[in-house]
């Protein structure tokens, strides 16, 4: 579509873009050496300080890989949990049955709206309060899992209502009940579809592991704050420099799978049916072709 | 309960803060996001690229790591901001303009081609293309996600406490660490700060999604 | 093509590997400390000493982010003053040095977790205030801290103490008893608060705030670790007595906390785990120890 939107560049056009290719590149170096310089005048690429991050002795590439482990495990657990109670909660809100489908919408409703943040907060600070203790790491998870199966709970719900409509027919046409309509029929369908969209989030939720500094989870984050404390704070920019460098670089990883599996199940018939899905991020909903039957309460 | 109405002044200021930077980050971020959308849509290729390489860099780190960067970044490149307060609105700025333009861009795919075939067929250039015929149209689609950006902006401005701007969830830490015990009520204060901002904005949304689906 | 690529990335990832760095040489030489465990130890039955020492272990909460008090290091375990004094504690209670578990407690959940049992005891730059004694008790003091100032190398804005804040930016954190000092007896002051010293630090270098404040042994771990940016005002105006924190009303356990710490004072220990921790970092030598509070 994006590309209708203009005429095939003739020549005059291609000799404007070249040419503005020319000046954008040199713009960017511009100011790609400006902030380089400025960086080295306050020294800030004085190699002594970069090499603290790659000397073993220090022990600091030890500890931010161990970090990363320890953000890779809150984020796999969460993934999969957020993912099967947020499959049962896209089941619950279209009930037919009002008392399980209010409820659940509620519920789902609440833990989208309040800040994860103190999703995690309150979960490290009340659990105890009612006798049992909680570690940082089940803080920070139960507050992950909290807000990504609401999230992953609309996910589902667009995903089964995405579905052909004619599956629903031939469901009930064959005697199903609803229940083994979602499950036989619907559900695996939706995963399918939905699975590019799921590995997608699971960067918002790695993302999202940075929260876990309020509960002094050791997560990559927290642990490249401790070292700056550590060593001091004339190695913070450095610190946390790496730290940015490792999300990206895992981030862009699990996306890029993202889009591969995108890419294999459209080559799948079934799903070729319905169309390419886009991939959201952590605040579009779903863009779903077809809409569905009515998605009222 | 107490707690709560002896500290009503200062929840209060924490709650006029969350909303002032959620609603200047939030034009910020539709101008920057609208352009990043054109970017990302223009027939010139290395903008395409520019649009491109911001959106996914921005999409990939985390929010915090991004404010650790306005905040302390900016002056070892010698850009100084005038308080902590502008480093936080830019840092939410920047990084709430990816997801516009995302919506945006989602929004101008979902024009039927046709639009544009016409507009091209009828001689416009590509601002008019745009300008007059697809974003005016694409504007319809792009309010729901633009409603979820919203509201996930005003959670995300919860970071902003760790970062010296004294909104909702650092009157949260200020208020828990000098009344040991009252600290549920404090917690459900706060929350309902929020809560106030965000359950009427996914409302909004909703209703105006059900709307859409008549009207298509 | 792409084996050259490969070839390339291997080889950067070797070079750097065999990178040294100052910071390196500095871990290299780190001594190790360790103190006698009591093993002749026993305790009245039903005491929490006998608890514990039954169970061979011990919680001790402590602070993961105050360089010379309690600091994680790179390897994950922690080290400073209050970590010292902890294994003195245990080591009378007879509990040996893998027993001991350290956690780390922020102010704001240093009373939520001695009174929910996470941990045993907490040894926390904690001082001891009448508001606190209400919900937990207090062994020591085993220190005594005061609140100072920190500012960049040189003094520029000639700050020499606290009424010399009126107008300037000063950097604490959210929600500490400093910030709040500052607030009610110094409001003419501009305060910026975030949530770690560490971004204070930071804030500090970069001259976006004049001066930061807190208790002194913090400040002083910050000027340390700062290379030859800050420097201590050198004028606390306030007195912080550091204490061990426990479960409130149990008396015993504090009185024994309590023999401890004065033990400690007379044979040395108190003074050696100074000098291997905090002392270390500022130069200074222990100070006089000072007089346990039996309340």
């Amino acid at each position: 579509m994006s590309s209708l939107l203009y005429d095939i560049p003739g020549p005059k056009a291609r000799a404007r873009n070249r040419m503005l290719t020319a000046v954008g590149a040199l713009v960017v170096a511009g100011l790609v050496a400006l902030a380089v310089w400025r960086l080295a005048v306050n020294d800030q690429l004085d190699p002594d300080r970069w090499a603290v991050l790659f000397d073993a002795r220090t022990e600091v590439p030890q500890a931010l890989l161990r970090a990363l482990g320890r953000t890779l495990q809150v984020a796999v657990i969460g993934m999969v949990l957020a993912t099967v109670l947020g499959a049962l909660l896209a089941i619950g809100r279209l009930s037919d049955r009002r008392w399980i489908s209010r409820p659940v919408t509620v519920v789902v409703e609440f833990f989208r709206a309040v800040p994860l943040l103190l999703l995690i907060l309150f979960s490290f600070i009340f659990i105890p309060a009612i006798g049992t203790p909680i570690s940082p790491f089940a803080a920070l998870l139960l507050g992950l899992v909290l807000y990504n199966m609401s999230v992953l709970a609309e996910i589902f719900r667009s995903g089964i209502l995405s579905v052909d409509r004619g599956q629903w027919e031939a469901g009930y046409a064959l005697g199903l009940r609803k229940s083994q309509l979602m499950a036989t029929v619907l559900l695996p369908q939706a995963v399918r579809r939905m699975l590019p969209v799921l590995i997608a989030q699971l960067v918002v939720l790695l993302k999202d592991t940075s929260l876990g500094y309020i509960v002094t989870y050791s997560e990559l984050l927290r642990t490249a704050r401790g070292l700056v404390e550590f060593f001091g704070n004339t190695y913070s920019f450095q610190f946390y420099v790496a730290a940015a460098v490792i999300y990206i670089v895992v981030n862009l990883l699990i996306s890029s799978i993202a889009r591969l599996v995108e890419r294999r199940t459209r080559k799948d018939g079934k799903a070729r049916a319905a169309g390419p899905i886009g991939l959201p991020d952590e605040t579009t909903p779903v863009v779903v072709p077809g809409g569905g039957p009515d998605r009222g309460l | 309960m107490s707690v709560l109405i002896d500290n009503l002044p200062l929840l209060l200021r924490g709650f006029w803060m969350t909303l002032v930077l959620s609603v200047l980050a939030w034009i910020g971020a539709m101008v920057l996001g609208t352009v990043l959308a054109g970017l990302r849509v223009s027939p010139s290729a290395p903008l395409r690229g520019l649009g491109y390489t911001y959106v996914e860099l921005v999409r990939n780190t985390p929010l915090t790591v991004v404010f650790f960067f306005m905040a302390f970044g900016l002056p070892q490149l010698d850009l100084a901001l005038p308080s902590f307060f502008w480093s936080a609105l830019l840092a939410l700025v920047l990084y709430t303009a990816a997801f516009v333009c995302e919506a945006i861009r989602s929004g101008i795919n979902a024009v039927p081609p046709g639009q544009a075939e016409a507009a091209r067929a009828l001689g416009m250039p590509f601002g008019q293309v745009l300008g007059q015929v697809v974003l005016p149209q694409a504007i319809r689609t792009v309010i729901p996600p633009l409603g979820n950006v919203w509201i996930a902006l005003v959670k995300n401005s919860s970071i902003a406490s760790a970062f010296a701007v004294t909104e909702l969830t650092a009157v949260l830490s200020r208020l828990s660490n000098a009344t040991a015990g009252a600290l549920v009520w404090i917690g459900l204060g706060v929350a309902l700060g929020y809560l106030v901002i965000t359950l009427p904005s996914g409302w909004a949304v909703s209703r105006f999604e059900r709307r859409l689906a008549v009207l298509r | 093509m792409r084996i050259t690529r490969y070839a390339a990335a291997l080889a950067a990832g070797v070079v750097l590997a065999g990178c040294s760095s100052s910071a390196g040489d500095q871990a290299a030489d780190q001594a190790e400390n360790t103190v006698a465990v009591e093993t002749e130890a026993s305790f009245a039955a039903g005491t929490s000493m006998a608890e514990l020492n039954e169970a061979g272990s011990i919680t001790i909460g402590t602070k993961f982010d105050q360089p010379g008090f309690g600091l994680l290091n790179p390897s994950g375990t922690p080290e400073g003053f209050d970590v010292e004094m902890g294994k003195i504690i245990a080591a009378k209670l007879g509990i040996p040095e893998d027993g001991v578990e350290f956690v780390e407690t922020v102010s704001a959940n240093r009373e939520a977790f001695i009174q929910n049992g996470t941990v045993d005891l907490v040894i926390a730059t904690y001082t001891i205030n009448d508001a606190r004694k209400q919900v937990v008790d207090f062994a020591g003091p085993y220190y005594t801290a005061g609140q100072d100032i920190m500012v960049a190398a040189g003094n520029p804005e000639g700050i020499a103490g606290p009424d010399d804040l009126a107008g300037k930016n000063v950097c604490s954190v959210e929600g500490s008893t400093p910030a709040e000092n500052i607030r009610t007896n110094y409001p003419q002051a501009q305060l910026t608060l975030f949530d770690v010293y560490s971004k204070c630090a930071d804030a500090l270098a970069n001259g976006q705030v004049d001066a930061v404040t807190t208790d002194n042994v913090i400040l002083t771990g910050l000027v340390a670790n700062g290379g030859e940016a800050f420097e201590l005002v050198g004028n606390p105006f306030t007195e912080e007595p550091y204490g061990i924190g426990l479960t409130k009303d149990d008396t015993e356990f504090r009185n024994f906390i309590n023999d401890v710490l004065e033990e400690s004072f007379e044979d040395g220990s108190w003074e050696a785990a100074w000098d291997a921790t905090a002392g270390a970092i500022t130069g200074t030598p222990a100070p006089e120890p000072p007089a346990v509070d039996r309340y």
